[in-house]
């Protein structure tokens, strides 16, 4: 049986504009990527910034075509949008004109499934995010932390087999960013979701992950593939056992951070 | 009450009492003619005396400024929609109501008077004229600036256009819209005392000019108390609507 979500060297080449103040070559944002992952795994996508990871979860999530290269979910091919994941955003984006519980229930909305089951469920995950209490608030009155929750929430209301994240942690402080990633692994342990986890933080991409693809700088390919196994379960604990640092180490070594200091040493010479 | 609340309730009354002294004040120190600038207690007089007759005239102006306002409204915010939604319509007419907003729309309404009359017509199409771009060109930029990341979660729900537009584009717009129509409302009290002004048998606005014509300093200055009145009215109204329509707005509005 194929695995559950092939990527097979995806490429993806913004034209070259020929309009506007000036003109700009084509942009290769993806240079020809290329894993797979199975039901229920989870995958860091790290790399620095603005180097195509989030080109490559937009089109695994058929929101943006690739320009060539083949994705598979599910033994379907990706050509357009197809529901079956949940998308979770940088910044929470929230709808500000609906109550926490309505926000979460709109993807069911627009699916025509708004049920009295869909909303038991909505409860139940606001409860597993412990944000019961807060069904009826607006999103203004909750801090950001607790927005973020509440779109991880809206990305599982209708049930995805994928959850595709694009650096969800990115704007929170370190110690809410600590709490979102254990809430995460629970959600994922209930779930049984396959995750795609954008992110630049070399812990945070090693914590979470059973597999971290690091990429290179632009244009973006995956470097290196480096599997992650932690003692179970995983909880703050793991980030101090010996697993744990020589993933670090190998992820810093990809992205070229340890070698570094050298490069300051020639230039000093 | 905290020392707050009381604050700002007090401070702005103190400020007006003082402005009305000295107010009050000039009119003794220059001895200045009624026919000129008329004592506060003159003009409150007028405002008693007259009540019944502001009241009457009142109502008309009302009657103009809101008929307008609301045909801004319901011609205005389709129009936004149309030009949004197609991109032919936007190439065709955006250019041209960019220019046309650049028209003193206050300049028509001689011609206006001769097209439609001096009844309630006029007035009306004036104020709608003048209230119709502040609605139409917010509610554009509301509608153009639906944040990005909603649109890509319902285009990877596989949401209908009626569904994007709906329930993420329009309530997003929203703020814009009750900002344009904040500005527009107030406009439209303009134009319909200008409309008044230039033709018109009734009104505040007429109320007006004839009480100057006649040197009734006291009753054209009622008048304008009326008038002020009036727009800070619609104006509350339109406030109302917008805490009824859109109660998850914080404090701060949309910058126009």
């Amino acid at each position: 049986m194929p695995p559950f979500g092939v990527v097979q060297n995806a490429r993806k080449v913004f034209p070259a504009s020929a309009l506007g103040w000036r003109a700009t070559e084509p942009l290769v944002a993806l240079d020809d990527a290329s894993f797979t992952f199975e039901q229920g795994e989870f995958v860091s996508l790290l790399g620095p910034s603005g180097c195509g990871k989030t080109t490559l979860l937009r089109i695994v999530a058929g929101l943006i075509p690739r320009t060539s290269g083949t994705v598979t979910i599910a033994g379907r091919e990706v050509t357009g949008p197809y529901g079956d994941y949940g998308f979770v955003f940088q910044s929470p984006s929230l709808m500000p004109w609906r109550n926490v519980l309505d926000n979460v229930l709109f993807p069911m909305e627009v699916l025509k499934q708004r049920t009295k089951k869909a909303v038991t469920r909505a409860n139940e995950l606001l409860e597993l995010v412990g944000l019961d209490g807060f069904a009826r608030s607006r999103p203004h009155q909750l801090s950001g932390g607790m927005q973020q929750r509440v779109a991880l929430c809206r990305a599982l209301i209708h049930e995805p087999k994928l959850l595709l994240m694009d650096e969800p942690f990115g704007a929170l402080d370190e110690l809410t960013r600590l709490e979102m990633n254990d809430l995460l692994l629970k959600i994922r342990a209930e779930t049984q979701a396959s995750v795609l986890f954008v992110t630049h933080s070399i812990s945070e991409a090693v914590y979470l992950a059973d597999k971290v693809l690091v990429f290179s700088r632009r244009p973006a390919r995956i470097s290196i593939e480096i599997p992650v196994s932690l003692p179970a379960p995983r909880t703050q604990h793991s980030r101090f056992s010996p697993e744990f640092t020589a993933a670090e180490k190998k992820a810093c070594e990809a992205l070229g951070v340890l070698t570094a200091p050298a490069s300051v040493k020639e230039q000093a010479a | 009450m905290t020392r707050a609340t009381v604050e700002k309730i007090a401070l702005p009354i103190l400020g007006v009492v003082l402005v009305v002294a000295l107010w009050y004040l000039a009119c003794l120190v220059f001895k200045m003619p009624s026919s000129v600038l008329p004592t506060p207690l003159e003009v409150g007089q007028q405002i008693v005396a007259r009540a019944d007759l502001l009241w009457s005239e009142g109502l008309v102006t009302l009657a103009e400024t809101v008929y307008g306002f609301l045909l801004a409204l319901v011609l205005g915010i389709p129009i936004a929609i149309l030009i949004t939604s197609s991109r032919i319509i936007n190439q065709m007419f955006y250019p041209l109501l960019v220019a046309l907003q650049s028209v003193p729309k206050v300049a028509l309404a001689p011609i206006l008077l001769v097209w439609l009359g001096t009844g309630l017509e006029s007035k009306l199409a004036i104020a709608w004229l003048v209230a119709f771009f502040p609605i139409i060109v917010d509610t554009i930029a509301g509608l153009r600036s639906t944040p990005k990341e909603l649109l890509e979660l319902a285009h990877s729900l596989q949401a209908s256009r009626t569904q994007i537009f709906m329930k993420i584009q329009f309530p997003a717009a929203l703020p814009f819209v009750i900002t344009g129509a904040k500005v527009a409302v107030t406009l439209a009290v303009i134009g319909a005392v200008i409309g008044e002004f230039i033709g018109s048998s009734d009104g505040l606005g007429f109320l007006l000019l004839s009480a100057m014509s006649q040197i009734n300093t006291p009753l054209a200055f009622a008048a304008l108390f009326a008038l002020s009145l009036l727009g800070i009215g619609v104006y509350l109204a339109v406030v109302l609507i917008e805490k009824l329509l859109a109660p998850w707005l914080p404090v701060a509005p949309p910058s126009h």
